[in-house]
């Protein structure tokens, strides 16, 4: 089940993440652009190059002669795709299809002289490349299908999206993040559960359980969690398809020019900063969502790193580099209680870091998280905070550390958390679980605590 | 829960009495709707025990299953139930208007507007609570595949001729009532528990009488009393003083009143086959008689406190006012209802057992297009919703402290007036964050553009009004607000848009499986088996 | 000679002392040890159930006796269908479990006579054909095997509807309900408390495996089997049971906490239905209760709780969703005073939104409307 080899990447017969990453990709595009189904699926965990891979994807379709429409899921990540595509290839022609709201796409691309943007298709047609959201994707109509696509992010897309846009397209690659958070609906889809097109379900989903031999691949090494986080977040999250961190133990450092001044912030920073996790504990209590005192924690911690003149050294750059706020991001369940954070960090002086709940963390990437708990200071766990994705992206942004903000008491609200749920004939049980995960994580989290009473 | 539905409650508690949770009706009541108290047998999938049915509050129609086992019976139970609920459908399937709909051209592909039929108004139909429609479901399952004699000549058991229909009928209005706002089956306790909190959990809530018991408690009873007994005070034979609303029924009931009840019914007709000669048989008869007289009162027993309960709280509804979008919605209803009277005019198939992936994502999109609906309109009709969302920072209230004119940078400037509004709700306003307000029955949409810092409890929000001004340079009158005017935000959209066209079924990708196959012109009746239940 | 006092036989003794002299332990189905996990916080319900105390006589003693009972339709029912299903030497069965499981064709099965004195009796006695099952390499149904788990210190015997050895000598739980599947779908609560009914099964087959050379492996995916659609024809399902097992296997190793449960309780603490009511009622406070409306569905002394946790004004009464936003604020009258404005910490965000949402609701429903 878990990969056991360790060993540093240069001894021989060991594992070398940057040849299992080509290996990989090798296999992937070899079946895109050669292999006879009409649909590949790789599963991506986090940080391991996905978006790296959809554009050389791209880059090599295009090359080859075979134009292709991409769909991602919101207009960031559309954005974020073209500028990639076009710095990797300035010279390939790329069209952004885009809604006809105020303000529809990043001003950026306007300043690239080989994007083409409108929104729409036919005034986009014979570009080498076409992106946009899976929602405009819908409303487009075609005589010809495209014969190439490239669905990105295809497990947070939902089945009735790819319904929608599958007639566009004769063969596509699917590329995800299985454990990030799950699409939802906002009314109930019970009667079409066990079902295997349920409407409601993941693009992936679907499609696997009507095609069931599509080669799968994945990518098997994370470049962005260190060697300090894979294994946790690859246990928890990832039982069944462990994955490996790019880097060594000894390959990222974060050290901190001013000294500890001993109170319950600076020792969790120094606990992260040694082990790349650190647990901010608080007194157990019943609190409000945005409990003012874990919210205070949290911009505490944020200010001193700031403060402490942190540098990060990794493998990117031979010298170390300065821990910025554009460096640190803030994570939270809901948004009042990233509304709470900013307020609490704009009374500390501090401005340019991102606090954000998990839903909008997706796919981004950070030297140092800091983490609300999603349970911390709870009556109850509901099935919102026990959602195993949304403790998975919050746990897997960062290059260097994660410090978790608790209350403590929380493995024994898990402990007392009811398990009545109702069994859907049909439908493939989801591992983990996320009552599982989150004491997994916790139960690991607690070797690096500090406790600390404001 | 949000906190003002949780303060209610506990208001309630304190009270000894349901305390509003919405001010307005948010749900059509029609003026003749139908009512169907059901009750089931304990064990057996969906085979009725009997039901009181009909639209005169004052004389329901009491239909009786004397042996739930025997399917004769089941099936003369449901001819009845055709018989009674048909018609009723059928005068409200007669009566059309004339309307227009928006339809895609199939030659040009072009959306133009088509005149069809709309009927005037739709049948409702009632049941006391959310199991009773999953039963009208069952029902509805498993009596639209049947054959009856006519299709089907040589095949045993046949059903009675109207039956299937009925159920395709029941189908229908199961499915309709997942679609949010829908009012064509309407579970009353889902209702009541809409418009009032009881100072009760929400799972109490589901037990017709307790709710009941809080809203409108018997003079000198506190809700809390009232509610208690309504769930546990038996009489001296040991049964329920307010029986369940059913379908399902009371064990004990069952043990002690039905079994042997039964027990009586089915040696009487033992003794009456068995009869020697006609005198003997007319004695024996009336000994049935009296066995299934006996059960039909006993049933009868169970099941008219809920009627009667139903109608109460159907009069608690009615006092108050209704919605102003519930008109609106309840026009929806009447387009499903009209569609589905046309499949079934049209000589379609029955609805299949399992919808296909095309028509499951399709109800899908609109249920949560409904969804969106409700959940506007429900707040933009009622001051107590709206200030539920307004705690939730999707919505805030204020006064218009300062109005200044400005306009658009485009070629032929535009009015784009900057309103200052004072409010203490705590919106959750970004840059550029959209929000609208109701003007005329229209929304009018404006856009965040500063905080400018609080003026004592209020925080001050300037806001660019975007639209609804008319065309020309100065903006029609009463189109912009004016100063000391009070206004109402929302941050949620008001009117939905339609979602993205989906394929049709017989162009399902292959993502989704292919083409779902020639549907064969009626999918197979069940399978028939000596003991089966319906 | 008696046997050392470990501290397990001391844990049993008090136990026993706690339900009473001479009152025979409630024995702990499979239903009771899945219901564990519906509400794990309650201190005593566990040590209730861990004690052996039968709660329906109890909640009669306390006069606030359980509304559960079964109609005799459905009991008729039920037992009808599971014989139905098992006819013929189990060949319907043996024919789902191909179908759904795999495996060669079941022509021949064996059915072993698993009668034998006592629970301990039938117990050794299916052990022992389980393992000559598996050895065989043919299909075996083994009808009401008896079970053994350890619960804190005792043996708990479970008897499940059936178990089938597969000719690769895996093991698989089968559980026979008479709710129907309606085409192919079946009511999601009624599915899920099986699957958490057969976790127990499960485990408990697994100690049995774990003793075997080599031991066999035990299926996490049961087979529930019921009528189909609205006939009395067996159709079936396969449900993948390791979630429940775990929360199970958890809730289990949890019941050892009685210990320190039974140890915080005054002395002379008795449960006794034969004690005055007045005794029997503060013996049964003494002992923490977490009520919540879903006890109504799934413990006998809900009733009895409910009308405690009413008298204290405790929210959670009222549904443990609503305490989420309330923080340290638990009951009734504390809620109010603070929304009201007579106690609480203005600065608290709790009653800041309390406030704010009592105001709110003040004006919507006497203020002028919102347009």
């Amino acid at each position: 089940m878990t990969t056991t080899f360790t060993g540093t990447p240069d001894a021989p017969g060991v594992f070398d993440p940057g040849a299992e990453a080509t290996r990989a990709t090798d296999a992937i595009l070899r079946d895109t652009l050669h292999g006879p189904e009409r649909g590949v699926v790789v599963d991506s965990p986090p940080g391991a190059g996905k978006s790296t891979l959809v554009v050389r994807a791209a880059l090599e379709l295009a090359s080859a002669g075979r134009p292709l429409m991409v769909i991602a899921q919101t207009n960031a990540q559309v954005d974020d795709l073209v500028l990639r595509l076009a710095e990797k290839d300035p010279t390939l022609p790329v069209g952004r299809l885009h809604s006809s709201d105020p303000d529809p796409y990043d001003k950026a691309l306007d300043d690239l002289d080989n994007v083409r943007t409108s929104a729409k298709a036919a005034e986009l047609a014979g570009l080498d490349v076409v992106v946009s959201t899976a929602a405009k994707w819908a409303h487009v109509k075609v005589d010809e299908p495209w014969r190439h696509a490239i669905v990105d992010e295809a497990y947070q897309m939902r089945s009735d999206a790819l319904l929608a846009v599958a007639g566009l397209f004769e063969r596509a690659l699917f590329v995800g993040d299985p454990g990030q958070l799950d699409p939802f609906a906002i009314v109930g889809s019970e009667q079409w559960a066990g079902l295997s097109y349920d409407p409601s379900a993941s693009a992936v989903t679907t499609l696997l359980a009507h095609n069931p031999d599509l080669p799968q691949h994945r990518l098997p090494v994370s470049w962005r969690l260190p060697a300090s986080a894979a294994p946790l977040v690859s246990d928890a999250f990832y039982p069944y398809t462990p994955f490996r961190s790019g880097t060594g133990p000894g390959d990222r450092r974060l050290d901190f020019a001013v000294a500890s001044d001993g109170g319950g912030p600076d020792r969790v920073i120094d606990e992260a900063a040694r082990s790349g996790w650190g647990l901010l504990e608080l007194p157990e209590r019943h609190t409000p969502r945005t409990d003012p005192e874990a919210v205070r924690a949290v911009a505490q911690v944020v200010r001193r790193l700031l403060d402490r003149a942190g540098a990060a050294t990794s493998e990117r750059s031979p010298e170390p580099v300065p821990l910025t706020a554009d460096r640190i991001a803030v994570g939270t369940a809901h948004r009042d209680q990233a509304a709470a954070v900013r307020a609490a960090l704009t009374d500390l002086g501090v401005t340019d870091v991102t606090v954000d709940t998990a839903n909008r963390l997706q796919g981004r990437e950070y030297d140092v998280t800091v983490v609300l708990h999603p349970l911390s200071g709870r009556p109850d766990a509901t099935a919102f905070h026990l959602e195993t994705g949304r403790l998975c992206v919050l746990a897997s942004r960062h290059r260097h550390a994660c410090i978790v903000v608790c209350r403590a008491g929380v493995p024994a609200l898990l402990d007392d958390h009811p398990s009545t749920e109702p069994v859907q004939l049909g439908v493939n049980v989801k591992f983990p679980d996320g009552w599982e995960a989150h004491h997994a994580v916790l139960s690991q989290l607690s070797e690096h605590r500090v406790t600390w009473r404001p | 829960m949000s906190l003002i539905s949780a303060l209610a409650r506990l208001e309630a508690v304190q009270t000894g009495r349901a305390q509003p949770a919405a001010t307005a009706r948010h749900r059509h009541l029609s003026d003749r709707p139908l009512v169907l108290v059901p009750l089931t047998t304990a064990g057996e999938a969906g085979a009725p025990l009997g039901a009181l049915v009909g639209t005169d509050r004052d004389a329901p129609r009491l239909l009786v299953v004397p042996q739930p086992r025997d399917r004769d019976l089941r099936f003369a139970f449901l001819a009845e139930l055709a018989d009674v609920v048909l018609p009723y459908i059928d005068t409200y399937a007669e009566a059309a208007e004339s309307a227009e709909r928006n339809e895609t051209d199939p030659e040009t592909g072009k959306r133009v507007k088509v005149e069809v039929e709309l009927c005037s108004d739709a049948p409702q139909l009632i049941v006391p609570s959310r199991a009773g429609v999953d039963y009208v479901r069952l029902l509805g399952r498993s009596m639209r595949f049947r054959r009856t004699a006519e299709q089907e000549p040589e095949a045993p058991h046949p059903a009675p001729p109207r039956v299937p229909l009925l159920g395709r009928w029941l189908t229908h209005y199961g499915e309709r009532a997942r679609v949010p706002g829908s009012s064509l089956l309407l579970a009353l306790t889902e209702v009541l528990s809409r418009h009032w909190a009881t100072g009760q959990s929400s799972l109490e809530d589901q037990h017709l009488g307790a709710l009941l018991a809080w809203i409108d408690p018997p003079d000198g009873t506190s809700g809390a009393e009232a509610a208690l007994s309504a769930e546990l005070a038996r009489d001296e034979r040991g049964q329920l003083r307010c029986p369940p609303a059913g379908p399902a029924t009371d064990p004990a009931f069952d043990n002690k009143l039905l079994a042997p009840a039964i027990e009586r019914y089915d040696r009487a007709r033992t003794r009456l086959a068995a009869a020697e000669d006609g005198l003997q048989a007319d004695d024996r008869l009336a000994e049935l008689t009296a066995a299934e007289h006996g059960i039909r009162a006993l049933v009868e027993s169970r099941t008219r406190p809920t009627w009667d309960a139903v109608w109460r709280g159907i009069d608690l509804l009615r006092a108050l006012p209704e919605g102003a979008h519930v008109a609106d919605r309840w026009t929806r209803d009447r387009w499903s209802f009209t569609g589905h009277r046309d499949r079934v005019t049209a000589g379609e198939p029955p609805q299949p057992r399992h919808d296909d992936a095309v028509t499951a994502a399709n109800k899908l999109a609109t249920r949560e297009r409904e969804q969106a609906r409700l959940e506007a309109q429900e707040a933009l009709d009622d001051p107590l919703i709206m200030a539920g969302r307004r705690l939730a920072g999707e919505a805030f209230a204020g006064e218009v402290i300062d109005v200044v004119m400005a306009y658009s940078d485009s070629k032929r400037p535009s009015p784009r007036p900057l309103v200052t509004v004072r409010t203490e709700d705590r919106p959750h306003l970004g840059e550029r964050t959209k929000v609208y307000r109701q003007l005329g029955g229209k929304p009018q949409a404006a856009e965040f553009v500063r905080y400018e810092g609080q003026e004592g409890a209020g925080a001050l929000f300037v806001l660019r009004i975007l639209d609804k001004m008319g065309r020309g340079k100065e903006p029609e009158a009463g189109s912009v607000p004016e100063k000391g005017d009070h206004v109402c935000f929302t941050l949620f959209e008001h009117e939905q848009r339609g979602g993205a066209k989906l394929p049709d079924p017989e162009e399902t990708p292959w993502t989704h499986g292919g083409p779902p196959g020639e549907r064969t012109e009626s999918p197979l009746p069940d399978p028939v088996t000596e003991e089966d239940a319906l | 000679m008696p046997a050392p006092a470990t501290r397990g036989t001391a844990l049993r003794q008090r136990l026993a002392e706690l339900r009473g002299p001479a009152v025979p332990p409630q024995p702990l189905d499979a239903r009771a040890l899945a219901a564990l996990a519906s509400n794990p916080g309650c201190k005593r319900r566990a040590l209730l159930d861990g004690a052996g105390v039968n709660k329906a006589t109890l909640a009669s003693a306390l006069g606030s006796p359980s509304a559960f009972g079964q109609s005799q339709f459905a009991f008729m029912r039920g037992n009808a269908f599971e014989a139905r299903v098992k006819a013929d030497g189990g060949a319907e069965l043996l024919r789902l479990v191909h179908e759904r499981m795999g495996g060669p064709a079941p022509d021949e099965a064996r059915v072993p006579d698993l009668a034998a004195v006592g629970p301990e009796g039938r117990t050794a006695r299916t052990a022992l054909a389980l393992r000559e099952a598996t050895e065989s390499g043919g299909w075996t149904l083994l009808d009401h095997p008896m079970l053994a788990l350890d619960v804190a210190g005792s043996s708990a015997f479970l008897e499940p509807d059936a178990v089938v050895v597969h000719p690769d000598g895996g093991w698989t739980v089968v559980e026979i309900k008479s709710f129907p599947m309606v085409d192919g779908s079946a009511d999601p609560a009624k599915v899920g408390a099986a699957a958490r009914q057969a976790a127990v099964y499960v485990l408990a087959l697994e100690e049995v495996a774990a003793r075997l050379h080599p031991a066999p492996a035990v299926h996490h995916r049961i087979l529930l089997v019921c009528p189909k659609d609205f006939s009395n024809l067996p159709t079936a399902s396969a449900v993948d049971i390791r979630k429940q097992r775990s929360v199970t296997r958890r809730q289990l190793a949890r019941l050892t906490r009685i210990e320190d449960i039974a140890d915080d309780l005054p002395p002379g603490i008795c449960f006794s239905p034969d004690l005055p009511p007045t005794e029997l009622s503060a013996a049964v406070e003494s002992v923490p209760a977490a009520y919540a409306p879903e006890c109504l569905s799934a413990c006998e002394l809900a009733f009895h709780c409910r009308e405690r946790a009413r008298e204290r004004g405790a929210v959670t009464a009222l549904g443990r969703a609503l305490r989420g936003e309330l923080g340290g604020l638990t009951t009734v009258d504390s809620v109010l005073s603070a929304a009201h404005g007579e106690s609480g910490d203005p600065e608290d965000p709790a009653v800041r939104a309390l406030r704010r949402a009592a105001e709110l609701r003040r004006e919507a429903l006497g203020g002028p409307g919102c347009h």
